[in-house]
């Protein structure tokens, strides 16, 4: 079967390209539901990454993150009609030690490999995961971003000490606040401070213990661990802060991505015996999860509902570029491609 | 129910110096007849796909279905007729003997040369048809239409945004169309070139849905370079 798959060429160029797709290879065949927009993405789209990386990666069809149907399914894991979310990361081999969205030889989906702007997706059923009945379809869309803090949660727990009493997040977006609403209802009795720029992003975290501007943080606070959620160029400003304002001991999850290398003041790291540890993207025990806590906590998929921005229908690939240009100009929240192409 | 209907009747090669018809030909891994069928198979909105073949080609057809697809009963390969509507009308005859036809019963027909058909077109078809009884896949004109009915000098230019080349699928309510075509006369049988040509006739409405420029139809050599680079495969 011939698959039309939507690329990009080059930055702000989208073309259609076709490749053959093989119903025996063992692969659940599926369409795209609704998609959304990953700050990844955009970077692809707006030409951001150096020349290097976008000659080496492209073209390529963008985005990771969606919520798409079986449409045929030779294993028989699946029901027609059932609504999954793909795993973008791909492993080739198993490793008992490193998870596998660590492990050098996965690929992952929309970075260097086509990502989910196609008519059909095919994947094996390992790398698919079945939503509740009744799921808030926009929600499920980036269950993939979601399923990157529950990672981040889940490494948390296994390297953090036990005092857990305040956490600190740096960041006011959308990955700082996915992380937030976790600890909210995984960790309830734990005080959330989140240090942001701009107060009406702030203004979203009404379950934290209290929010702060980066610039006019009082006197006094202080975190046992902390989440940088930041990336990009204030990375460097929220790492040094968070090391600040830690208390000795404490972890530092560095979730932000920064096409740059960052200064840190590695003294108080150092005097502080800090831990600081990376956490990108997720792996299917991270999705599975995702989907369990949908399932436990119907508010957190409420809350997150807060984050939906604009649905745009996308019937031409005209449409995609509006998308795209819709989600440049948000400052918080997601876009979802509501896949009608 | 909805069935889809490959029309592979096709004889006759405008491909050159092969006798093999064009549909059987082979494009990327496979013969481009079971391109065409297995956007179809993987519809699950579609029960089963008809594919009827010229009666020359039956079991190499049944052959193909059976590599490709294994034992199924969801792909039936079946005589093909004269002309296009006659083909259409063995399918329907097909369906109606072995699943009965009421009026609920849809018909996706497809050009079996069109395998860059997409999930959207037919999924739009089937919603199309079962709204508005008829429906026709089209893409807007890119070129401007001229006719000359004595091919020697125009004799008009139609004004080219209310102009749009057909594609398909051509989608309908299988009863209407089959009584549609049998109220026609031999005259009006005789200058039919598709289906939807039949409704147009009687002044029924056919409703129009988008195509894609993609959507190609594969009839001459030229046309089997264009598919083989657009899926990357060198020329032989």
């Amino acid at each position: 079967m011939i698959n039309a798959v939507y690329q990009l060429v080059s930055p702000r160029m989208i073309d259609v390209t076709y490749k053959e797709v093989d119903l025996t290879a063992g692969e659940v065949v599926l369409r795209p539901y609704k998609l959304s927009i990953c700050k990844a993405d955009q970077r692809y789209y707006q030409g951001m990454r150096s020349q290097a990386a976008l000659k080496a990666k492209l073209p390529m069809a963008l985005v990771h993150e969606c919520v798409a149907q079986v449409i045929y399914d030779p294993t028989g894991t699946f029901n027609v009609g059932d609504f999954v979310v793909p795993i973008p990361t791909v492993p080739t081999e198993t490793d008992e030690i490193i998870a596998e969205n660590y492990l050098r030889s996965s690929y992952f989906r929309s970075s260097g490999n086509d990502g989910f702007l196609q008519d059909i997706i095919t994947a094996t059923p390992d790398r698919l995961v079945k939503l509740p009945d009744n799921m808030n379809m926009n929600v499920a869309s980036f269950s993939e971003l979601v399923s990157v803090s529950v990672h981040a949660m889940r490494r948390f727990d296994k390297i953090a000490h036990s005092r857990r009493n305040k956490i600190g997040i740096w960041g006011d977006g959308n990955v700082g606040y996915i992380t937030a609403l976790l600890f909210h209802y995984l960790y309830p009795e734990t005080e959330l401070y989140i240090f942001g720029t701009v107060e009406e992003k702030l203004s979203y975290f009404s379950f934290a213990k209290a929010t702060y501007h980066v610039d006019h943080v009082p006197e006094g606070v202080a975190i046992d661990h902390g989440f940088e959620c930041v990336g990009g160029a204030g990375s460097r400003s929220a790492i040094n802060q968070m090391i600040d304002l830690i208390n000795p001991e404490g972890t530092m999850s560095l979730m932000g991505v920064s096409e740059n290398f960052v200064d840190i003041n590695t003294r108080m790291v150092l005097e502080k015996g800090l831990r600081l540890y990376g956490s990108s993207r997720s792996g299917r025990e991270d999705f599975e999860q995702t989907v369990e806590l949908y399932k436990k906590f119907p508010r957190l998929v409420s809350r997150l509902d807060n984050l939906v921005g604009d649905v745009v229908q996308v019937k031409t690939i005209p449409d995609i570029h509006s998308a795209f240009d819709k989600d440049i100009h948000r400052s918080f929240g997601k876009t979802v491609i509501d896949w009608a192409k | 129910m909805v069935f889809g209907i490959v029309l592979a009747g096709g004889k006759g090669s405008r491909m050159g110096n092969t006798d093999m018809p064009k549909q059987f030909m082979k494009l990327g891994s496979k013969p481009i007849l079971m391109h065409t069928v297995e956007k179809f198979f993987v519809n699950p909105r579609i029960e089963k796909i008809i594919v009827p073949t010229h009666k020359s080609w039956v079991e190499h057809a049944k052959n193909l279905v059976e590599k490709n697809f294994g034992k199924t009963d969801r792909v039936v390969v079946i005589d093909g007729g004269e002309s296009r509507n006659d083909t259409i009308m063995n399918a329907i005859a097909y369906i109606e003997e072995n699943h009965g036809l009421d009026d609920d019963t849809i018909v996706v027909t497809h050009d079996s040369v069109r395998p860059f058909v997409t999930h959207r077109i037919i999924d739009e078809n089937i919603d199309c048809a079962r709204k508005y009884g008829a429906c026709d896949t089209m893409v807007p004109a890119a070129d401007t239409i001229v006719e000359s009915i004595d091919g020697k000098v125009i004799s008009s230019i139609p004004v080219r945004d209310h102009m749009y080349q057909g594609q398909t699928p051509q989608s309908f309510k299988a009863k209407r169309l089959k009584e549609i075509f049998e109220s026609l006369t031999e005259d009006e049988k005789n200058i039919l070139t598709d289906a939807c040509k039949m409704y147009v006739l009687k002044g029924e409405h056919v409703h129009v849905l988008m195509g894609e420029v993609f959507n190609i139809k594969i009839t001459y050599p030229f046309d089997m370079k264009v598919a083989q680079s657009l899926i990357g495969e060198e020329e032989k």
